[in-house]
Order: structure tokens, then C-alpha cells, then sequence
């Protein structure tokens, strides 16, 4: 490795290295406002090295890195990601008892999921999933005490561990036909059309696609999403649904650019199927709910449907409406979650949809930030998500998939409902019983109420001036086509 | 700059109303006024440029009053375009003289969360310009959606006992008709890049776009749905009487003065022009199903108890004229269209004022318990019975010469559709001289002493009464600056 090399993956040195800096910090000295700085410093640290990286690439770095402008932009979606769960933790582990290592964890799933984007063999793929799962599982279970969090753990520890074995079962299958570990060659592969005359190819692709299909939560892998969702502390609900998803449809859709899906019929139908069940099976159980949290778990299903109707938009339209799709939603869930953390006190969250009865009119930062997201989630002007579905609308109407794209209309309108039932408890009268006391402010840390209105504003300009976004994807996806 | 100022003043009025409501009661009211007196100012301007020189960008000289362009998006061709002709401006100042007056409306009937009110009020009323004014595709979609959501605020906030399962009637209905559109829109603007080269969401550059006839048929029904379900065109009307019922006062004037104006000037603006063949093949249906929606209307109507339910479907009813106008597709019938639009959005404004200050009175809306009002407020019911008048299409109103255009026109095309429309104006004979009766006269069994129209309920419905009459004696200046809008649409066609 030259020192180019070294530089070209600064931001993940930078993410490593502030976890073991974070980790001998608390074994020194155990303080929360510490550890959370450190993190917070570190991922912000990281991101300023994606500067010098910027310059570095595209570069191969070993057979195991792809370090591209693509790459980059994703790791630093996922860094600020991170950044924006950090600083809603720390408010929202005010009271906690042993709050330290949580920023640890934390730090480790960025380092996996940023590995995730930029990996270019089985062997880094591999490593950077199971860096993410690992620190998933031990960040779902943090509050260890209450019984809630450990058992959406074990869920998706059982079922995590059996979807990394399918995927590592795929990926020995390929292996075996193909000789090669590397994801640009089994492209190539797929592209040329030697899988549709090789069913063990085919087999492998499928188990792969699984444990895909597993870390994105698409139907029919999606089982774990609401009670992970339910069962997490609000802020590493927030990872899940936003770093840990957007690393893997990065991924996906880097190597799917080079490949003209309509030559593949079957797995055009499967990618098919699954994105329609999503999208109906997500909005429609999502109807049922009564919780918050459920909510968002079975709309965050429905929207990575939508996701994966863009990928059957050939080339590059699709990766470029994914990213921005992607770069709205991360925005729309943290702000959803982070109100949720923000409203949560002590160990006891706030997630039922009659907690939030006319929460407007007594805590109105939080409940505008709510309403901002789940109006960006149904896709209405002047939010990210409005011209984020545009643009996968505009992908699947270029490349004429009505079926898809019809049912993605229908099951907007469906949304709607539990989307606008959010809105109406928002801004409905508040429970007779305490509206004369306090206006609780709970656990308000003014950190976690900034963080709030700056992704409110994110939001706001991502749906009112998008055209910088646009030009800064174009350049970025261009690059994925050879 | 003009357009923009009219949409900008509007949306930071909103926001300063918004924040003030803490610090001092009332400002939110007089800030609302003073926007929206600001925008009276600058739309009175473009009247006086009505005879100026006309502007003419590109394939379309001579009908442009102003416009403004600057690009927005320009990833997907999309520019912040908007462009004022005789209709819109006809339309925007109906807006600004609608909103002016249903923020005097809610002077007394809205008592809680007042900024808020009237953020949500300032921002609908924006929206609904940004729509009149646009001449991008996008942007045009961009208002559309923006107007629903504090549309929908206002009803479920500030409504009546059912506003909650109304106000989703209400954004369902709209929001899937506006999906279809976008749909549309999307289809369109990549078959003209496909076909020219250049993607564009400009309307003037849309214009002409060579489409084959069913590929035209589908992308014109996209449109059709979404400004029919607004108008609304039955069977799509449902979402009405609930969101008009239980919306307050000032939400029920915008819906019925405003929203469904949106629906019909869609059609002019984007059905017709965009799509001159596929609209002309689909008249016949849509006709009919105007001529359905105005005796529906009218049956309906004349079935309810309920005073607001009955104004709203006296809209669906009345808004058939509309539809039915601008698909029968000659001058005489647009015009009428034109002039329907607006007289309606005076007299049933003014009848859900009368509605919404009567409620605040005697706290029902129901006919039932009503009766003999007319002892009690005689000024008030002879202002009811006068817009009862213009909206059964008395002679001398302005209804009457809306719906008699239209009727002209839609005879040269269909007589069986124009007989069954005319039947409708016998029906709503019947069912508002029926609301007179039962409420305002007879006995006053109910025993309803309340206080006559004061000061600023005058002033309100005094604006009101004389453009009503003005617009029945006197339309030819609204005639004339729609004038050269309608003889380009149909010179085209």
C-alpha cells in the first residue's frame, strides 16, 4: 500500500482509530460527556479526511477496497448519520448508568457500514456486514436491564447470524463456479450472462440477495424490522433505519449500474415481487399500528420498496434517484427518531401514537420536527421526500415500468392514512387530564433540540433548492458506469 | 418580480402572523390583512398593465400580462416559471378579495390558536396563487401539493365534530387524484425529450408536444382525474360535502371559492391546450358527466338538512355548469365557464359567511331546528335570500350569466346534455327556495332570538353583494380580459 492508499481511506482509519481512543478513554475515565465528545469529534474528524480522500480517488485500494467518489459520498452520509445519532444518544442517555460504551458500538457499526460501501471483495463485504451486526446486536440490547431492548436483540441476533449464513453460503457458491471473490468480476459476470446458464451461480446470487434483502428489512426478510424497531433505544432505531440500510442499497446499487436487468428475467421478476410486497405489505401493516415506532418500522419497509423499484431503472438514472431517495430518507427517519429520543425520558420512551396527543401545542419544536418527517415520508412538496419520490417516480417512468410504477402511487395513497393519523394525534386536543400542569419539557438537551432544527432545515432545503444535490450525484454516479 | 412578491408576501406574512401570535393578541389578524392588502395592491397594478403592452414569451405572444423566470432545477429542466394572463388574474384577484374577507370572517369564530389559523390561511392562499401563476409543469404540481396540507390543517384543527375522518376524505381524494397527475407529467415531459431532445417541465414548450392519440388519451385522463376530483366532477365529489361541512368558516369559503376554481382552471390551463384532440374525443363523456353531476348535485341538494351540506352540494351542482362549459369548447361556453367560476366563488362564499355566522348564533347548521329566522334578523336573511337568488341564477346576478353562456354554448354541441343541464336550474329553484322556506320563514318554533348582522359582517357581505350584482349587470370588463385567453384555445382547436 502506497501512501495514497492510506489516504484514500483516511475516513475509515479515523473512524477506527477514534473507537479505540474512546475505548481507552472510558477505561481511564469513566464520563459521559467525554466519551459522547470524543465520538463526536472523531466522526467529525473523519468526515473533514474525506477531503483529502476526495482528491485521492477513485482508487483500488488492495484487491479488498474500492475507495470512489461514489464510496465518499455515501461514507459521508453515513458518518453524519452517525454524528446526528450520537448527539441525539447523548440526550437522550442523560439518566442512563453506564452510558460510555454505547458511543463505542456506535462508532464500530459506522466503521462496518462505511467498509460496506466502499468494499470490493467477498472478504470485505463480509467484514464490514459483520462489524455492523456485531455492534448492532450489543447497541440493540444497550438498556440491559429492561427487558424490551435485550429481547429485539436476541431477534435480530438469531436472525441476523442466519442471514450472514446464507449470505456466506451464496457467496462459496459463486466462488466454486466463478473462482473469483471479487464483486466486479461476479458483475461482469452477471452482466455477460453466464448465470442464466448456470443454476448454482443463480442459487448463489439468490442466497446473497437474502442476506441482503435481510439487513434492508424487504419483504419477505422483514419480519424482525418492527420489533427491532420497538425494542431499540430511539437513537439506534435511528442507525438501523438509516446508516445501516443505506450502506447496503449503496452497495447494491454499485454493482446492479453495470447491469442491464432486463436481460435477467428471473431475477427482474424476484427484484419485482419484492419490491411490490414491500411497498403493499409495509403501508398496509403499518395501518394496524398504534405505536410510533411499528409505524415507522413498516413505512421504512414500504420506502425501501420504493428504493427498489428505482433499481430496475437501467444504468445510471437509478443510482443517482437511489442516492438522493436515500440522502431524504436518512434525513426523514433521524428527524422522526430523534424526536422520538427527544421526547423520551428516562428509560421510558414515548412511543405510543396517544403520548403524542396534541403534543404541538405543549413541546412545539419536536412535534414540528415530527410532522416535517412524516409529511417527507408521504412525499409532499417543500420536503426532501417529495423530490426524493419524484425522482424514482421520473427513473420508473423513463424506463417504463408502469406496473411498479402504478402500484408505488397506490401505495402512497395508502400511507397517507397512518401517516396522516401521526399528524392528526400531533395536532389534536390535548389529554383533558394535564393539560393544566406542567408542559413536561422533557429531557429537552439543547443539543438534541439543534440537532432537530438543523435537519429540519436539511429537509426544508433538500425539498425547496435541490439542484446542488442533483449536480454533486450526477458527477458522483457517472463514475459507476465504467 | 410582481408574481413572485404576490406568493412571497403571502408565505412570510404567514410565518411573522405565526410568531406574533404570542407576544400580541389579534396582530395575526390585522398581519393577514395587511398581506393580503399588500397583494391587493400589486394584483391592482397588473390590472393597469392589462392594457398596456402585452409581454410575449415565445410561441404564445400577446396574452401574457407579466411573467418571471429563473431556473430552479435545472437537472430536470425545471424553472421557477410563472406567468399571469386574463384568467389567472381574473382568478388571483378573486383570491385576494376571498382571502381579505375570510380573515374577516373568522374575526370572532376563531378564538384559539390564532396565529396558527392564520399561517395555515396565508399559506393555502399562497399555494392556491402559485397554482393560478405557474407555467411549469413541476411548479404547477409543487402548489398543488403545497395547498393540501395546511388546507387540511385548517379542517382538522379548526373544524367542526367530524373534521378529523373529513379532513382525510379530503387529502386522500386530492392527493390520489394528484399522483395520476404527476404520473402524467412525468410521461409527458420524457416524450417530448424523447421526441425534441429537450426535457422540459415549461409549459409553453410542452405545448404541442406530438403525441400519439391513445398514449395522448392516457396522459390527458392523469390530468382530467386530478382536477376533476378538485371541481369536483361526480363520481369523485365525495370528499366535499364532509370537508366542506366540517371545515370552519373561512376554510369552507376557501374550498368552495378557491380549491374547486383550481380544478376548472386546470382544465383550461392544461387539459385543453395540452391535449386539444384527446380532450375533444373525451367532451362527449365528460359533458355527460357534468349534466350527471348537475342534476346529482341538484337532488342531493334538495335532500339535505344540513345548511352547509346543502351549499356543498348546490356546488357540485353548480360547478357541473363549469365543467360542462369548458368541454363544450366553444367561446360562448368557456366564457360562461369563466364567468361561472368566479360568480360562484362569490355567491357560495358569501352563503358559507352567512352559514358560519349563523352557527356562531344558534350553534346548528341543522334546517330542522331553524325556522322563522327571518322575525329574528331580518337583515340577515334578506342577505341570504339575495345570494340564494344569484345562486339559483337569478337574472340581474351574476350566476345567472355564467350558466346562461354556458347553456349557450353546450347547446350548439349537445341539445340532450343542455336540456338535462337546464333541468338543474329548475332543480335548484326548488331546493333553495325550499332552504328559505324552512329556515326563514314560518314560525319561530325554536324560540332563536340572536343578534342581526353588524359592522364588519356588512362590510364583508356588502363587497360581496355589489361584485355579485356588478358581475350580473355588467360582466363584459371579466369577458373582455378573458377575451383573448379563450379565442387562443379555441382558434387552436
Amino acid at each position: 500500500m502506497s501512501p495514497v492508499d492510506f489516504i484514500a481511506i483516511a475516513p475509515l482509519i479515523v473512524t477506527a482509530a477514534t473507537a479505540v481512543v474512546v475505548m481507552l478513554a472510558i477505561a481511564i475515565h469513566r464520563a459521559h460527556a467525554l466519551a459522547a465528545g470524543l465520538c463526536c469529534a472523531g466522526l467529525a474528524a473523519a468526515m473533514l479526511s474525506i477531503g483529502p480522500a476526495w482528491s485521492a480517488s477513485p482508487r483500488q485500494v488492495t484487491a479488498l477496497l474500492i475507495v470512489d467518489h461514489y464510496g465518499l459520498f455515501y461514507i459521508a452520509l453515513l458518518l453524519a448519520g452517525s454524528l446526528v445519532v450520537a448527539i441525539f444518544a447523548h440526550g437522550y442517555q442523560k439518566h442512563a448508568t453506564h452510558p460510555e460504551e454505547l458511543y463505542l458500538l456506535l462508532l464500530l457499526a459506522a466503521l462496518g457500514s462505511a467498509v460496506l460501501v466502499v468494499s470490493s471483495h467477498f472478504i470485505s463485504l463480509f467484514l464490514g456486514l459483520e462489524i455492523l451486526s456485531v455492534a448492532l446486536y450489543a447497541l440493540i440490547a444497550y438498556p440491559r436491564l429492561r427487558q424490551e431492548p435485550v429481547e429485539a436483540g436476541i431477534k435480530y441476533l438469531v436472525l441476523g447470524s442466519a442471514s450472514a449464513g446464507f449470505l456466506l453460503f451464496g457467496m462459496a457458491l459463486v466462488y466454486a463456479q466463478l473462482g473469483t471473490m471479487t464483486l466486479a468480476r461476479l458483475a461482469s459476470a452477471l452482466a455477460s450472462g453466464i448465470v442464466t446458464a448456470d443454476p448454482v451461480i443463480a442459487l448463489g446470487v439468490a442466497l446473497m440477495l437474502t442476506g441482503v434483502g435481510f439487513k434492508l428489512g424487504v419483504v419477505p426478510f422483514h419480519m424482525w424490522a418492527p420489533d427491532v424497531y420497538e425494542g431499540a433505544p430511539a437513537p439506534v432505531g435511528a442507525f438501523i433505519a438509516t446508516v445501516s440500510k443505506a450502506s447496503m442499497v449503496a452497495l447494491l446499487f454499485r454493482y446492479f449500474a453495470g447491469i442491464n436487468i432486463s436481460n435477467y428475467r428471473s431475477l427482474l421478476v424476484a427484484l419485482s415481487v419484492i419490491a411490490i410486497a414491500s411497498m403493499f405489505a409495509g403501508n398496509l401493516l403499518a395501518l394496524l399500528q398504534t405505536n410510533l415506532k411499528r409505524i415507522l418500522a413498516y413505512s421504512s419497509i414500504s420506502h425501501l420498496g420504493y428504493v427498489l423499484v428505482a433499481i430496475q431503472a437501467p444504468g445510471r438514472a437509478a443510482a443517482e434517484a437511489a442516492a438522493y431517495y436515500l440522502a431524504a430518507y436518512m434525513i426523514t427517519l433521524l428527524l422522526a427518531f430523534g424526536a422520538i429520543a427527544v421526547l423520551s425520558k428516562d428509560g421510558k420512551e414515548m412511543d405510543r401514537l396517544e403520548d403524542y396527543r396534541g403534543l404541538f401545542w405543549r413541546n412545539p419544536l419536536p412535534a414540528a420536527a415530527l410532522t416535517a418527517a412524516m409529511l417527507s415520508l408521504a412525499g409532499i412538496p417543500l420536503t426532501a421526500g417529495f423530490i426524493g419520490k419524484f425522482y424514482i417516480v421520473a427513473a420508473g417512468v423513463e424506463a417504463a415500468l408502469w406496473p411498479l410504477v402504478i402500484v408505488l402511487v397506490i401505495t402512497s395513497v395508502i400511507g397517507l392514512f397512518y401517516y396522516l393519523r401521526v399528524v392528526v394525534a400531533i395536532y389534536g386536543d390535548p389529554p383533558r387530564s394535564d393539560s393544566t400542569g406542567s408542559s413536561q419539557p422533557a429531557n429537552s438537551a439543547p443539543t438534541g433540540r439543534l440537532a432537530l432544527s438543523a435537519l429540519m432545515l436539511a429537509l426544508i432545503v433538500l425539498g425547496v433548492y435541490p439542484g446542488p444535490l442533483m449536480n454533486v450525484l450526477r458527477s458522483v454516479t457517472a463514475e459507476l458506469l465504467h | 418580480m410582481i408574481l413572485l412578491w404576490l406568493i412571497l408576501i403571502l408565505l412570510l406574512g404567514g410565518l411573522l402572523a405565526w410568531s406574533l401570535e404570542r407576544r400580541i393578541p389579534n396582530a395575526s389578524r390585522y398581519v393577514s390583512l395587511i398581506a393580503l392588502g399588500l397583494d391587493a395592491v400589486l394584483v391592482t397594478q397588473l390590472w393597469g398593465k392589462l392594457n398596456g403592452p402585452l409581454v410575449a414569451p415565445g410561441a404564445m405572444p400577446g396574452i401574457w400580462i407579466e411573467q418571471i423566470r429563473l431556473p430552479w432545477i435545472p437537472r430536470f429542466g425545471i424553472s421557477l416559471h410563472l406567468a399571469i394572463d386574463g384568467v389567472s388574474l381574473l382568478l388571483a384577484t378573486l383570491t385576494i378579495l376571498l382571502g381579505i374577507l375570510s380573515v374577516g370572517a373568522s374575526w370572532t369564530e376563531i378564538k384559539q390558536r390564532t396565529g396558527f389559523f392564520h399561517f395555515n390561511l396565508l399559506w393555502v392562499l399562497a399555494g392556491i396563487l402559485g397554482v393560478f401563476l405557474a407555467l411549469d409543469l413541476f411548479l404547477f404540481y409543487f402548489f398543488w401539493e403545497m395547498m393540501l396540507i395546511p388546507m387540511y390543517l385548517l379542517i382538522i384543527i379548526w373544524g367542526h365534530e367530524n373534521r378529523v375522518y373529513a379532513g382525510f376524505k379530503f387529502f386522500l381524494f386530492t392527493q390520489a387524484g394528484g399522483l395520476l397527475m404527476l404520473l402524467s407529467i412525468l410521461g409527458l415531459y420524457f416524450l417530448h425529450g424523447q421526441s425534441t431532445g429537450v426535457y422540459t417541465f415549461d409549459y409553453l414548450d410542452l405545448l404541442g408536444t406530438p403525441l400519439a392519440s391513445q398514449t395522448a388519451t392516457w396522459l390527458m385522463l392523469g390530468f382530467f382525474i386530478a382536477f376533476a376530483v378538485k371541481l369536483p366532477m361526480v363520481p369523485f365529489h365525495p370528499w366535499l360535502p364532509a370537508a366542506h361541512t366540517e371545515a370552519p368558516t373561512a376554510g369552507s369559503v376557501i374550498l368552495a371559492g378557491l380549491l374547486l376554481k383550481t380544478g376548472g382552471y386546470g382544465i383550461l390551463r392544461f387539459v385543453l391546450p395540452l391535449f386539444p384532440d384527446a380532450s375533444r374525443a373525451f367532451a362527449p363523456v365528460a359533458m355527460t358527466l357534468a349534466a350527471v353531476g348537475i342534476l346529482y348535485g341538484a337532488i342531493l341538494a334538495f335532500a339535505q338538512t344540513d345548511l352547509k351540506k346543502l351549499v356543498a352540494y348546490s356546488s357540485v351542482s353548480h360547478l357541473g355548469f363549469v365543467l360542462l362549459g369548458l368541454f363544450a369548447g366553444n367561446e360562448l361556453a368557456l366564457q360562461g365557464a369563466v364567468l361561472q367560476m368566479i360568480c360562484h366563488g362569490v355567491s357560495t362564499g358569501a352563503l358559507f359567511i352567512l352559514v358560519g355566522g349563523l352557527y356562531e348564533r344558534i350553534h346548528t347548521r341543522d334546517m330542522e331546528r331553524m325556522g322563522g329566522l327571518w322575525q329574528a334578523a331580518p337583515k340577515m336573511s334578506a342577505v341570504t335570500l339575495y345570494f340564494t337568488m344569484a345562486s339559483l341564477g337569478l337574472p340581474g346576478l351574476g350566476n345567472f350569466v355564467g350558466e346562461f353562456l354556458v347553456l349557450l354554448g353546450a347547446y350548439q354541441v349537445s341539445v340532450g346534455i343542455t336540456v338535462a343541464a337546464t333541468i338543474g336550474l329548475i332543480g335548484a329553484t326548488i331546493y333553495s327556495l325550499r332552504m328559505m322556506l324552512r329556515a326563514f320563514h314560518g314560525a319561530n318554533s325554536y324560540d332563536l332570538p340572536f343578534a342581526d348582522l353588524n359592522r364588519r359582517e356588512w362590510v364583508i357581505l356588502g363587497v360581496l353583494m355589489i361584485a355579485i350584482l356588478w358581475l350580473g349587470v355588467y360582466p363584459q370588463p371579466v369577458i373582455d380580459t378573458a377575451a383573448p385567453v379563450i379565442e387562443r384555445l379555441t382558434a387552436a382547436g
